[in-house]
């Protein structure tokens, strides 16, 4: 199920203006480059978004946010020269839906980065849960170009023509990920949670690893959700804080000496009143790197449980092969060793002639055949599936390790950064009232 | 209109209001005094036998421009050690009262008695009774409203205990309260001397005669109010809007900072809890943990000394306002008792003008009397009653005067110990919450600290150069 990185498919960079020799020249790059993540070649990003109206299926007017994609060819050998303007398309957000399935489904090895959120949770009061808000707006175009770039340097996900077409296909673009009909090859979630009960024995390290995107699901929501309530508290205090410039400004209208002193005073009230809105805005954005792993979790489960599903089939298949040989054995040595219906039913309606038993024996042992093949099969499927998926939980999971430390250490800054601020207005306060 | 002693510079000399002293004293001439007449006050507030040398003197009206000098305070009072007393009626609270003085009229330099809030309360009202004019620093509230505390809650009787000493050592750095006769048994007498005292002073019928004066005149209000109190009724006014504003926002940001204290706790516990899923990320997240606690410990100690420095000075404030509703209204009973005496002689003069005829000859035929004589008669008796008006209402004037100069000369004190006051507590927050980022930033640049050397440390094949 690789998605096909034939030789004959080569990511072509989008420049149609290129002289027939360069474009060879080009080839052989890429060439040579095969197996080198997309990014490497080309610089993605979403710079823009957009409101736009149209008619929906049903016929209904509807309001939705369209992306702008810009992708440009990086050429080491133009560098220095003026950088050729970028190619750019627009896309909705349910276009990335459907990209993001279509990855799902072909490639389900592999922990998949997620979107940003659909809808905004964990707001803190402040921010409103509105898809229109400008800020959710801006906040949700940077979380998309991530994703691209996540994709575009993932080793295997990267070489999707499906994806690079995505990136400079206009027009056309749903219709071919239709014809891939990857929708076809999806499974159904009854069928993954009939095998997640039912499996006898699946790989240990999956099982730890889903019970560990469950565990860090919980406790990154949890972290969200204290979070988002000590921002709208922390927000409270501030503001109060703006209060104070009211009134000795007013105040310092009554005084003679004093006046100077507590007007100034009252001015870096309110900047520190004002200040926190940056510093919140800021915090956010360490909210939304929590929120992309918390996303991740779900991708993790969906690998562990993908296996659990080959492993059932697997096992289906084996105990399959198993009875069939079983009732092979009772019919060739005419013995009945377990219970079957048909057992039961040649007792009370009388044996069959040996004409008949070795017509059973015959297709008995066709599908014994097809059996084995069919056990052989899985059997490699899973194994490579567990291998496969095993090499990308772990580039997963230093992939995390990497972000999460980053993240922890530009939370810190961020502190460092608010605490100066503190510093400031109040030593400025300080010097303000000295000379009340 | 004043009537003085003149007193030779070497002789014993009562204190001088101070901002009253630079209108009518040069260091070198003898000056005059201003003493109340004993009728308005109790005989004990300018103490004649107290002992103060001119240079000190000197010393206490020469500081127009300057800070409260220390070396001219001489009684120094400690309020401390809060002890709970439990009798068959009633359960109440005492204070310890130490006092160290060098004044001669205390017959020992160091004293030390057990009072409890009412007693603080009879030393207010008998200082108010006699200096109706001068602005006494507020006691702290009687019963505490909103519920918010109980009566008996450390915290309470912490910051109750604050403000009796604040309102002790105010009056011991007053140049005519600290002369108080009351003032002086407050601090030094036993407690059963101290309730016998009490007893004493105007009697109740006479208490009441006051204050049925007082309603009379209030009633009747003021005519001609100065501009200056006009002034200063309105700064009044606006700055009790001020300060009541203020304590609000204050005990508002108190409430908000400790809300959000209780969010933060939540937050070090939940990156410890993540740590224990964890391999590579162990460390970090626990250290991140540890980071928020002392986040929380810092916050903490910031509500409290917010709570400890900064409202109860605002709170006082808001107190001291009341105070200079009721000294200002005073004043306004003073003025109005006397315009209205002068009313009453302009009546009585107009009278007197009057056809006597009309007066007396009514009745006098009655009674068969001499028209003429009884005329004279009458005229008499009426120039009598107009003498007696007069020196009645020149006592109101003088007192009139002295209690607008009182006023004037304290009003300038207030203003000034207001300023060092609040200029001080607004300081003193803002460093105190310069301090908590300080503290906060140590923190979390340790941990950047600490990451950096652990990245550092554990790359093996990479070099960083940091």
């Amino acid at each position: 199920m690789m998605a096909d990185t034939g030789s004959e498919e080569i990511a072509v960079i989008g420049n149609t203006d290129l002289t027939p020799s360069e474009l060879e020249n080009n080839i052989k790059n890429t060439m040579v480059e095969k197996g080198a993540t997309l990014l490497k070649r080309m610089e993605i990003n979403v710079a823009e978004a957009e409101k736009r109206t149209g008619k929906n299926a049903v016929s209904m007017q509807e309001t939705y946010t369209v992306y702008l994609i810009e992708t440009r060819a990086v050429d080491p050998s133009s560098e220095g020269a003026n950088p050729a303007p970028p190619d750019s398309l627009w896309r909705r957000y349910s276009e990335f839906e459907l990209l993001r399935n279509y990855l799902l489904v072909t490639y389900s090895f592999v922990v998949v980065p997620p979107l940003p959120e659909k809808r905004a949770e964990f707001v803190w009061h402040k921010l409103s849960a509105d898809n229109m808000d400008p800020d959710f707006v801006e906040r949700r175009r940077v979380g998309l170009e991530n994703f691209l770039l996540r994709v575009a340097s993932h080793p295997v996900l990267s070489n999707d023509k499906i994806f690079y077409s995505f990136l400079t296909q206009e027009q056309g673009w749903k219709e071919v990920v239709f014809e891939t009909g990857f929708q076809a090859k999806s499974d159904s979630r009854l069928k993954a949670l009939n095998a997640t009960f039912r499996v006898k024995n699946p790989d240990k390290r999956f099982a730890e690893m889903k019970h560990y995107g469950d565990e860090l699901q919980s406790v990154i929501s949890q972290l969200l959700r204290v979070r988002a309530r000590v921002a709208d508290r922390l927000y409270g205090v501030y503001k109060v804080h703006g209060n104070y410039g009211r009134v000795f400004s007013e105040w310092s209208a009554i005084e003679r000496e004093m006046g100077d002193g507590l007007q100034s005073a009252g001015h870096h009230m309110d900047a520190y009143a004002a200040s926190v809105d940056d510093i919140l805005e800021e915090e956010e954005h360490y909210a939304d790197q929590l929120k992309e792993y918390l996303f991740y979790t779900e991708a993790l489960r969906a690998v562990c449980r993908k296996h659990e599903l080959c492993q059932f089939e697997l096992e289906m298949a084996a105990q399959d092969l198993t009875s069939k040989k079983q009732q092979r054995e009772e019919l060739a040595t005419g013995t009945v060793r377990t219970f079957s219906l048909k057992g039961m039913t040649s007792k009370l309606f009388g044996q069959e002639t040996p004409e008949q038993r070795e017509a059973k024996i015959k297709t008995l042992e066709s599908q014994i055949e097809e059996g084995e093949e069919m056990v052989k099969d899985k059997n490699a499927e899973s194994e490579e599936f567990v291998k496969n998926a095993w090499v990308d939980i772990e580039r997963f999971r230093e992939q995390k390790d990497r972000d999460l430390k980053e993240a922890l250490i530009s939370y810190a800054i961020m502190q460092i950064s608010m605490c100066k601020k503190g510093i400031q207005v109040w030593s400025n306060a300080k010097e303000c009232f000295s000379k009340m | 209109m004043m009537s003085g002693t003149v007193v030779d510079s070497g002789s014993p000399t009562a204190a001088v209001p101070d901002e009253l002293s630079g209108q009518i004293l040069d260091e070198d001439e003898d000056f005059e005094v201003f003493c109340k007449d004993s009728t308005f006050t109790d005989g004990g507030s300018l103490n004649a036998s107290m002992q103060t040398s001119p240079g000190s003197m000197v010393n206490q009206y020469k500081f127009e421009e300057e800070e409260e000098q220390p070396d001219t305070k001489d009684i120094f009072v400690t309020v401390d050690n809060p002890e709970s007393h439990v009798t068959a009626i009633e359960t109440f609270i005492t204070y310890r009262v130490l006092t160290k003085t060098t004044r001669s009229e205390f017959d020992s330099s160091e004293y030390e008695v057990r009072r409890r809030y009412q007693d603080f309360f009879w030393l207010k009202s008998k200082l108010e009774e006699a200096h109706p004019t001068l602005i006494v620093h507020p006691l702290p509230e009687k019963f505490v409203m909103k519920g918010m505390v109980e009566r008996f809650n450390n915290d309470f009787i912490e910051t109750r205990k604050r403000a009796l000493h604040k309102f002790l050592n105010r009056i011991a750095e007053h140049p005519i309260l600290s002369c108080s006769e009351d003032f002086k048994i407050f601090l030094t007498a036993q407690a059963w001397e101290l309730a016998s005292h009490k007893k004493q002073g105007p009697g109740l019928l006479s208490r009441m005669g006051d204050t049925v004066r007082a309603v009379a005149a209030s009633v009747r209000g003021v005519r001609n109010r100065p501009e200056e109190f006009n002034a200063i009724q309105d700064y009044v006014e606006s700055f009790s809007q001020k300060m009541t504003s203020l304590d609000k926002i204050t005990q508002r940001i108190i409430r908000e900072k400790k809300e959000y204290l209780e969010e933060l706790r939540e937050c070090g516990p939940t990156y410890t809890l993540w740590s224990g899923s964890e391999e590579e990320l162990v460390e970090p997240l626990k250290q991140m943990a540890g980071c928020l606690d002392r986040c929380c410990r810092e916050t903490e100690e910031q509500v409290q000394q917010l709570g400890n420095n900064l409202l109860p000075i605002l709170h006082e404030y808001v107190l001291c306002t009341e105070t200079l509703k009721a000294v200002l209204r005073r004043r306004d009973n003073i003025q109005a008792e006397f315009e209205a005496k002068n009313e009453a002689l302009a009546t009585k003069r107009t009278d007197t003008e009057a056809d006597p005829k009309v007066l007396s000859l009514a009745w006098e035929s009655l009674v068969g009397k001499d028209p003429e004589e009884a005329k004279q008669q009458k005229h008499q008796k009426l120039k009598g009653e107009i003498k007696e008006m007069k020196e009645e209402i020149d006592k109101l004037e003088d007192k009139l005067e002295f209690a607008n100069n009182t006023l004037k000369g304290d009003w300038g004190r207030w203003k000034k110990s207001m300023r060092a006051d609040l200029r001080a507590a607004f300081i003193n927050t803002a460093e105190k919450n310069v301090e908590h980022y300080e503290k906060c930033l140590a923190v979390w640049e340790s941990f950047l600290l600490s990451q950096r050397t652990e990245a550092n440390e554990g790359d093996d094949g990479d070099r960083d150069d940091s």
